[in-house]
């Protein structure tokens, strides 16, 4: 068993020391979606009442845990995008001729990944009260483990790319092509409700979308009626464990591909 | 010569797409040899360490390491290795420690093993005192060296290194030389590096020249340089291709042309710089004679000069 998990905790370890020693990441993941957050939420709470919240739930409230799943989404990126130059000249080399299994290399940078991304939207929690939301104590360990289960599915999406790409440049490319989409269309910047039928489709294809709505869900897990209508949150749950476990699958292939037969 | 070779590579091929970067590689390399692969940039020295450090598969052809075939038993062999590559593949925001940690832990190190270890590294290599030091605030000759700590750590039965003295001084390049040859001499470890400089190749035991993926010459140094028939002439001149008649007719040689200059090799060399200078008188511009060179091996088995002009940047010896 050390086998696998002595590999693992190293390389996990390795991207949290990394982080903690690089100042500038922990303030440029947490300042693009804060200020998304307040323009946005802010510039369409005028306009814009989302459909199917109840009265008084401003844009701010309704974008705020679609902002928490953004800086999910941001962190696990950018902490998986060094990956690229790292295999070629860095680290990783090291580690790819070392006697450790493909799948438990990719388990530490996910893991890695994981616990930074959540971290970072844990910080975001403390900004509750401005969302005009109200924490309760049995809510906030259900936000923090579905926020789990979010990053570690988004880390492992950014590490199949990863892997795959050869340039930093491609990675962008991909990014805005895939996953800001991915992001738009969950429910996290606008619900379903009321929609043409063929985005309310892609919307329900989207597996981001039930792990948005857990999120939402167990924000408002006293009274659910406040968080408009949603997937139910169990199924949702389910969902996002099946979305991080067939993501965490695919990039222990790529990575496999890449490593053994290229 | 019985025991199992280090390596032994058979019928070794490697395409990119329609590129032949290695075509039928046949070599051994004994336990306890320091072997250099010299051949200029470009000659399939890279694929060939990335084919030997299990990072690309092979096209065709079979590779062991210890007798553990590279395609079916990639950890036996991994579990063998310690590889020092061109780009450092240190972590530059963590210490030298850490590093040493991180790379213990993925052959299975830890705990006191691993601090044993770890410490022993660091006191052959003189690191001992910039063990908690961040690798980024290093030079680039210590970085070199904790990269081979790292290498040493798990104490590999077989060394491999791409291009080792990259970026290091003449004088850091001799030490780093220097460690290689002890850690042959006293642990046995068999070495096997990449490299464009001569200088390099000359203090190895056995030297394999790569030239467009082929090994074109494999022998000891001298052994190479003896293969060149004596001494090495090289003339240069105004009129050249009628000079090379001219000398080839009276001398019964076949010079060669190679980057602006007669080249010649000829036992008793001293006698025929005279001989030539004397017989056309005013056609010669300078001669230069020398013992050869693993240079002079290179340009007499391939018939190319070693560097192009892009490349003379890594020249300096």
């Amino acid at each position: 068993m050390s086998k696998f998990f002595l590999p693992v905790m190293t390389l996990w370890q390795r991207e949290v020391v990394r982080f903690l020693r690089q100042r500038s990441r922990v303030v440029s993941a947490l300042s693009t979606p804060l200020l998304f957050w307040l323009l946005l939420g802010s510039g369409f709470r005028a306009s814009f009442r989302p459909p199917g919240t109840p009265e008084g739930t401003g844009y701010l409230e309704y974008l705020y845990p679609g902002i928490i799943v953004l800086t999910l989404l941001f962190t696990a990126i950018f902490s998986t995008i060094s990956i690229i130059e790292d295999r070629k000249a860095g680290f990783l080399q090291g580690v790819l001729v070392a006697p450790v299994s493909r799948a438990s290399i990719v388990m530490g940078q996910a893991l890695g990944g994981t616990t930074l991304a959540v971290f970072q939207g844990a910080l975001f929690l403390l900004l509750a009260p401005v969302a005009g939301i109200s924490l309760s104590l049995q809510a906030v360990p259900a936000i923090l483990a579905v926020m789990v289960l979010i990053a570690f599915a988004l880390t492992s999406v950014g590490l199949t790319m990863a892997w795959r790409m050869e340039s930093i440049q491609g990675f962008h490319a991909l990014m805005n092509l895939i996953l800001m989409p991915i992001w738009l269309l969950s429910g996290a910047f606008f619900p379903s409700a009321g929609l043409p039928s063929w985005l309310a489709w892609l919307m329900r294809l989207n597996p981001l979308t039930y792990g948005m709505a857990a999120l939402r869900g167990c924000f408002y897990l006293g009274n659910p009626a406040s968080a408009g209508p949603l997937p139910a949150l169990l199924p949702s749950v389910l969902v996002t464990l099946l979305f991080a476990g067939g993501a965490f699958l695919l990039a222990t292939m790529t990575a496999l591909r890449k490593t053994e037969e290229s | 010569m019985n025991a199992v070779p280090a390596v032994r590579v058979t019928n070794l091929y490697r395409h990119y797409g329609t590129r032949v970067a290695l075509a039928g590689v046949n070599f051994n390399v004994m336990p306890g040899e320091l072997f250099a692969f010299l051949g200029p940039n470009g000659g399939g020295k890279t694929t060939l360490f990335k084919i030997l450090s299990t990072l690309l598969p092979a096209s065709s052809g079979e590779a062991e390491v210890f007798g553990h075939s590279l395609v079916q038993h990639p950890h036996a062999v991994r579990s063998h290795l310690g590889v020092v590559f061109q780009h450092p593949s240190l972590d530059l925001k963590l210490t030298v420690m850490e590093n040493l940690q991180h790379h213990g832990h993925l052959y299975g190190l830890r705990g006191k093993l691993l601090r044993e270890r770890a410490a022993e590294v660091l006191r052959r290599l003189s690191l001992v005192d910039r063990t908690n030091d961040v690798v980024e605030t290093l030079s680039g000759g210590m970085q070199r060296r904790v990269e081979l700590a790292k290498g040493l750590l798990h104490k590999p039965k077989l060394l491999l290194l791409d291009e080792p003295s990259t970026g290091l001084d003449p004088g850091a390049r001799r030490d780093f030389n220097h460690y290689l040859v002890q850690l042959r001499d006293q642990e046995g470890v068999t070495i096997i590096l990449t490299t464009h400089i001569m200088d390099e190749a000359e203090r190895c035991d056995r030297v394999g020249i790569l030239h467009q993926g082929q090994l074109v010459a494999l022998d000891t140094p001298d052994a190479l340089k003896a293969q060149v028939g004596g001494d090495v002439i090289a003339i240069r001149a105004a009129r050249l291709p009628e000079l090379c008649d001219k000398i080839a007719a009276r001398f019964d040689c076949a010079p060669t042309v190679v980057d602006g200059a007669l080249r010649v090799e000829r036992l008793r060399g001293h006698e025929f710089v005279r001989e030539v200078v004397e017989a056309f008188p005013g056609e010669v511009q300078s001669v230069t004679f020398g013992r050869p060179t693993l240079e002079d091996v290179f340009i007499h088995q391939t018939g190319h000069q070693f560097w192009t002009d892009t490349e003379n940047e890594g020249r300096a010896l």
